[in-house]
């Protein structure tokens, strides 16, 4: 993460001075961003750098759930599973990611480490339901044939 | 379009987002009349003359929670827009965020000049990837501009804006937890008192609003506190954003002014009940909000009294279209495997009774169930409410108990028969869909 530290110095200017424990969630965005996940030398690195106890970035790490310890397969697939989204078409969908994905059940990863699969929370796109996020970005509206034809697209 | 549009008042283009757009739009005029001839009192004052209701979910009036903040005492201010929309079926404040997100940074502003804030921020939910982008680029746009940072608009006002990205918890929506969440900590709730107006971010005095609460500013000033209360019904001012989706032929986010015809509203406005099927009944606000039968909302109009009055409220503006022949244990069930994921785990009758009562549904749903879960269910909704540290564990409480009362037979027959009355299911047929 030493290399994000520039970054990290101007971001600090935006932020009330000297209250640097609230650059921890941006910090970590960045690094797992840089990374695909938060590893051990990079948690060493932000407490230096924000003089923040160890133990918050790790409550912190385990808390939220968009926050990952490990890497994830290339493509990491997320379907959600709220209310909106279950009432058109979700449940159909996640069964039918996890076929196409290669995994028997949500959480894993295709042994070729192509496609992670996860169910989520309610994505605030329940108006264009059931939605798929691929990495970061939101396929909405989905079904199976377009499902189809966006896996094929991710190698 | 239902009502009179105050902020859905252009046509979404492809650039309909950007600084240029809004300009000839005519924004930021309202903020440098502000800035420039009004003091910061009077803005608070023409606030709490328009009468708004926080948009967030609880309708607590703005104005009163401002008149908190005394601008003398010698300490540092915040202000904190809430965009961690998180409470299911909700998704106007993304609305704004993306095609409007000027009218946010104009409003914050103004907010942030009225209460004397120089560090502001926009808690936005980490999911949202176009919404954050659009955000983004906004807050650079206001910056190179000179309409964010030292000397907003060449006045003695300066104000920093960052947003920050929260990271998947839905607590960290509830305001107390967002606050937590920015000092860099898990986002646990606190308790009240102090309220956040005294003891806020990093214990200073903060004001924590709803993205569309805080995007009406611009509009309230640019018009006059008292002209914006004539708008919508007597009691709520001004317009909502309305998430709609579920069962329902034209999902999406309408302005809907208060006091519009709920009926109407479903049935003309979004077309129906998609497929054309009867209307079961409606989740008016969020699933934090008791569900109101069809025959329940024959005559209420689309504001908090009518609403109060039917026995359930508006929330968050996230309304849930549920078609005849939906199943709703299935329903339930997911609402409070919901809840259980979210539990913080801080109070002990919301972090048990959700996990007790998502394992009685869970088996009843699988076979297991007896016909003294149900009355177990309500009371550990019962022994919820009001003794949390956060509404969620009353939030629960109330999606529970609705639905218990209402459709209890559905519940009994599945314990029964072991089996659904219907046939178990939440979606409609894919063909169904294609059809709409
Ligand atoms: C569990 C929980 C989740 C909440 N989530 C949100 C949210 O996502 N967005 C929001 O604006 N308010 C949310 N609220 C309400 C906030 O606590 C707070 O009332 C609101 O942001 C204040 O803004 P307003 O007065 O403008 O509505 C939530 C409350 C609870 C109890
Ligand atoms: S009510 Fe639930 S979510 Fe809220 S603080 Fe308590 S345990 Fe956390
Ligand atoms: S329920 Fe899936 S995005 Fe809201």
């Amino acid at each position: 993460m030493k290399h994000l530290i520039p970054e990290f110095e101007k971001l600090k200017k935006r932020y009330p001075a000297g209250l640097d424990s609230a650059l921890v969630l941006p910090c970590l965005h960045r690094i797992q961003a840089d990374r695909g996940y938060v590893a051990d030398e990079d948690i060493d690195g932000l407490c230096e750098f924000l003089r923040v106890p160890r133990i918050q970035v790790e409550e912190v790490l385990s808390y939220y759930t968009m926050f990952r310890r490990k890497p994830v397969g290339r493509w990491h697939l997320q379907v959600c599973r709220n209310v909106s989204c279950s009432m058109r078409g979700a449940e159909r969908l996640i069964g039918h990611v996890c076929k196409r994905a290669g995994v028997s059940q949500p959480g894993q990863t295709s042994a070729d480490g192509r496609f992670t699969v996860s169910t989520v929370e309610c994505l605030g796109s329940c108006g264009t339901a059931p939605v798929l996020v691929v990495n970061e970005t939101y396929h909405e509206n989905m079904d199976a044939a377009k499902t189809d034809a966006l896996l094929e697209g991710l190698k | 379009m239902p009502g009179r549009q105050l902020l859905m008042t252009f046509p979404v283009t492809a650039t309909s987002h950007l600084l240029a757009a809004y300009r000839e739009r005519g924004g930021y005029e309202t903020l440098r009349r502000v800035l420039t001839t009004m003091k910061p009192e009077q803005v608070t004052k023409e606030v709490a003359a328009s009468g708004i209701l926080g948009h967030g979910g609880a309708a607590f009036p703005a104005g009163r929670k401002w008149q908190v903040i005394h601008l003398d005492d010698g300490q540092p201010h915040y202000l904190c827009a809430n965009a961690d929309e998180g409470e299911p079926g909700t998704f106007k404040d993304r609305w704004i965020l993306e095609n409007a997100p000027h009218r946010l940074v104009e409003s914050m502003v103004i907010a942030g000049y009225a209460l004397q804030v120089h560090n502001a921020f926009v808690y936005i939910r980490g999911e949202f990837d176009l919404p954050c982008r659009r955000l983004q680029a906004a807050i650079d746009e206001a910056y190179d501009a000179g309409l964010l940072g030292e000397r907003i608009m060449g006045s003695e006002y300066s104000m920093d804006l960052v947003a920050h990205r929260g990271a998947g918890s839905y607590v960290c929506g509830e305001a107390s937890g967002l606050l937590t969440s920015i000092e860099g900590r898990k986002g646990y709730p606190r308790n009240r008192p102090p309220r956040l107006t005294v003891r806020g971010l990093f214990q200073r005095p903060t004001v924590v609003n709803n993205v569309e609460t805080l995007s009406n500013l611009s509009v309230i000033l640019a018009m006059g506190g008292e002209e914006f209360r004539k708008i919508g019904a007597p009691k709520s001012p001004g317009t909502q954003l309305v998430s709609i989706s579920g069962h329902v032929a034209k999902p999406g986010v309408y302005e809907l002014e208060f006091g519009y015809p709920v009926k109407k509203f479903i049935f003309e406005d979004c077309g129906g009940v998609l497929g054309g099927r009867g209307l079961k009944c409606i989740v008016p606000g969020g699933i934090s909000t008791k569900v109101l039968t069809g025959a329940e909302i024959e005559n209420v109009t689309y504001d908090h009294a009518s609403f109060a009055k039917a026995g359930s409220g508006l929330g968050s503006g996230g309304m849930i279209v549920i078609a005849e022949g939906t199943c709703m244990v299935r329903l339930l069930q997911v609402m409070v495997r919901f809840y259980h994921h979210e539990s913080c785990g801080q109070c002990t009758p919301c972090r048990d009774g959700m996990g007790w009562m998502h394992k009685l549904i869970d088996g009843i749903v699988e076979g297991r169930g007896r016909r003294e879960d149900l009355a177990r269910m309500e009371a550990i909704a019962l022994a919820n409410d009001g003794t949390t540290i956060c509404g969620m564990g009353d939030a629960c409480g109330y999606a529970v108990t609705g639905i218990l009362a209402k459709y209890r037979d559905e519940f009994e027959y599945w314990i029964a028969n072991g089996r659904s009355k219907f046939d178990g299911r939440l979606e409609v047929a894919e063909a169904e869909l294609a059809h709409a």
